[in-house]
């Protein structure tokens, strides 16, 4: 067991964007921000939730630019480090200029676990820039142990620092975090950190954490109050509780993490962010946590179950950023039940 | 039937559809690959097929210009080589098509504005990307109706079709293709984003294309008109389908497509090159036309 410091990197408001449809103002994005630097969570991700370039008709346009939300953000903390999401093909190195001259230290590089190959040109921009350059396998549930172990030895090879197993779908069993990152600590450099990124599709999002710092990852992403696509991120609060019953330090302060939830999210929350039919169902067929709202929206539009919906989108290895494919699966689903005309 | 010869620059998956449709067409005559990697799979087919080949880059192929007789270049590099490729091909008098994301000479989108460079005679046309080519012709065929404030497409593309270059270079895609949905398909702005999907069996090519009007739009003349589009592209890529749409909320149009390919070098999922490909072809078609026709007559650019 490892006594080093675990670094909590909170997702409320990235991740947490998704859950409340791009909607957080600047002034609650600050109010966040404060409470967490108060708090002593030492990084937290602060964009549009599909990162630098994801205000879009596909992603939704969310109330301020990126580079707004980081400046205001970077105005209000003292020690948190701010980070950003880059998905390569919708972020492009120019955003991440600008959103490293608004403020961010740190990015998540994010590709499909198994199209690392995607993305040297950010993550060595990143390093050029001088932040801390995580690469995120996103989907890591849809590639192998030594795939997975492929794709980041790749990123570490472009210059990550760290190398995340990022569970999109909430779909991955403590033993499958176990394995993956016993593997990772083999291969990859003593000096490349692990992290992982849960979602708490199956309510596995502690044990999936607490299994990964196990294995030796030393990053864990997580959010206050669980705020977070699907069923919501790693719980920040519980996985703090945990880790000091455990005798690991995070270096935060557990009280004022549990009012942060209380007092500040859960009131933020447009529903309950939690495991209820449709969110468990993401969980189950290994489906993008984000594709949920999409989903619950397109299944009003045209007369259809959510869970049939993601269903198809899971069983046709739809993976995130094909949030269009939603529609059009709900389309095509209601044709065929007779619910919608032909295109002309 | 007199045909024009050309050069075909770059051997990887692009450069390597391309040869077959080349040698299908009426027009063209493929007379050279140029490669770099002596072992490249597009070069020995190239070989096999009694193309001449070089693994030595454009280098290799200069001092055969003018006996070979080669009049026109496809380049299918990537965009760092390609303006140096332009530049020396140029000179000889080549004509270049550009399947990179360099677009150093002017956007093609052919049934969009291939006539319009036709009759400038353009010593260099640039193909802007497989997405481009899937997705413009909508965004244009939208406009044509009315205003287009801002257009958005996404493209899926399955992981087996997309090379080691569209890979390294994703932020060249996505500059290239925004900056055409604005300059050819005529939106006020642009925004391209690409997936690239690893699912076995592979996905075929899809493209989601969202316009937003400028006042509500006219749904029947929006529709009429992308159909029409529609047909005019699937004369050249006869796999280009409607799947879903267009469908109107509020004042957005969103139409859903997919592009099968003819299964020429990889098999039918990976339209995005058969889109490319085809497209560069029927550009290149038509220039042979003209040329042949003595409409124009192709002189060297002379060296900054």
């Amino acid at each position: 067991m490892t006594s080093k410091n675990i670094i909590l990197h909170d997702m409320c408001l990235r991740d947490g964007m998704h859950a409340k449809k791009e909607q957080i103002s600047v002034e609650q994005m600050v109010k966040v921000a404060t409470a967490m630097d108060a708090a002593g969570v030492p990084y937290i991700q602060v964009t549009h939730g599909a990162g630098l370039g994801g205000n879009s008709l596909q992603h939704g346009f969310a109330l301020a630019s990126n580079e707004e939300y980081i400046s205001a953000v970077a105005d209000a903390v003292s020690k948190t480090i701010i980070s950003v999401l880059l998905i390569p093909g919708l972020g492009t190195m120019s955003e991440l200029k600008s959103a490293y001259e608004a403020g961010a230290r740190s990015v998540h590089v994010a590709t499909h676990c198994t199209e690392a190959d995607t993305s040297p040109q950010h993550i060595a921009f990143a390093r050029e820039l001088g932040m801390d350059t995580s690469g995120f396998l996103m989907m890591s549930h849809l590639n192998t142990p030594k795939g997975l172990t492929e794709q980041a030895l790749l990123m570490e090879s472009y210059g990550a620092n760290t190398v995340y197993i990022t569970d999109s779908a909430g779909y991955m069993l403590p033993e499958n975090v176990t394995e993956i990152i016993t593997m990772l600590k083999d291969k990859l450099k003593p000096e490349t950190e692990i992290g992982f990124h849960g979602h708490h599709n199956l309510g596995m999002g502690v044990a999936n954490s607490v299994a990964a710092i196990q294995a030796g990852a030393t990053r864990i992403d997580a959010s206050v109050a669980g705020l977070g696509a699907g069923a919501g991120n790693t719980p920040l609060e519980v996985l703090a509780a945990v880790l000091e019953r455990m005798h690991i330090p995070t270096g935060t302060d557990l009280f004022k993490l549990m009012d942060i939830a209380e007092d500040i999210i859960t009131p933020m929350m447009d529903h309950m962010v939690r495991v209820d039919r449709d969110s468990l169902t993401l969980g189950y067929a290994g489906v993008y946590s984000t594709f949920l709202l999409h989903a619950k929206r397109a299944a009003q539009m045209y007369g259809l179950s959510a869970r049939d919906i993601l269903v198809e989108l899971g069983r046709k290895k739809m993976i995130g950023g094909q949030e269009d494919m939603i529609q059009d699966t709900a389309m095509t689903l209601a044709k065929a039940k007779g619910l919608l005309k032909e295109a002309v | 039937m007199k045909k024009i010869k050309c050069a075909l620059i770059g051997s990887g998956n692009i450069g390597t559809d391309l040869m077959y449709k080349v040698m299908r067409s009426e027009w063209l005559e493929p007379v050279w690959m140029v490669g770099i990697d002596p072992a490249s799979e597009g070069l020995a087919r190239a070989s096999k097929l009694g193309l001449k080949t070089t693994a030595e880059g454009v280098d290799g192929l200069l001092p055969h210009v003018e006996e070979d007789g080669i009049q026109i270049a496809f380049d299918a590099t990537s965009a760092y080589v390609h303006a140096e490729n332009s530049r020396k091909l140029n000179a000889k008098g080549v004509m270049m098509i550009d399947l990179t994301p360099a677009a150093i000479g002017p956007l093609c989108v052919p049934p969009v504005n291939l006539k319009e460079h036709a009759d400038k005679q353009e010593m260099n046309v640039n193909m802007i990307s497989c997405a481009g080519q899937a997705t413009i012709p909508i965004v244009n065929a939208v406009s044509q109706v009315q205003g287009v404030e801002y257009a958005e497409i996404i493209a899926s593309l399955s992981s087996k079709s997309i090379g080691a270059g569209t890979r390294a270079n994703l932020d060249e895609f996505t500059f290239t293709t925004s900056n055409a949905i604005e300059k050819v398909g005529g939106a006020k702005k642009g925004k391209a984003l690409a997936i690239i999907n690893p699912a076995e069996p592979p996905i075929i090519m899809r493209n989601t294309i969202y316009c937003l009007t400028e006042g509500e739009p006219d749904k029947a003349a929006i529709t009429a008109s992308i159909l029409n589009m529609i047909e005019q592209v699937q004369k050249y890529v006869p796999g280009y389908k409607l799947v879903n749409g267009p469908t109107f909320f509020d004042n957005k149009v969103a139409v859903f497509m997919e592009v099968a390919g003819l299964g020429d070098y990889l098999p039918k999922y990976a339209g995005n090159l058969d889109i490319m490909t085809a497209a560069a072809t029927r550009t290149a078609e038509m220039f042979a036309e003209e040329i042949l026709n003595g409409k124009i007559t192709l002189t060297p650019v002379e060296a900054a």
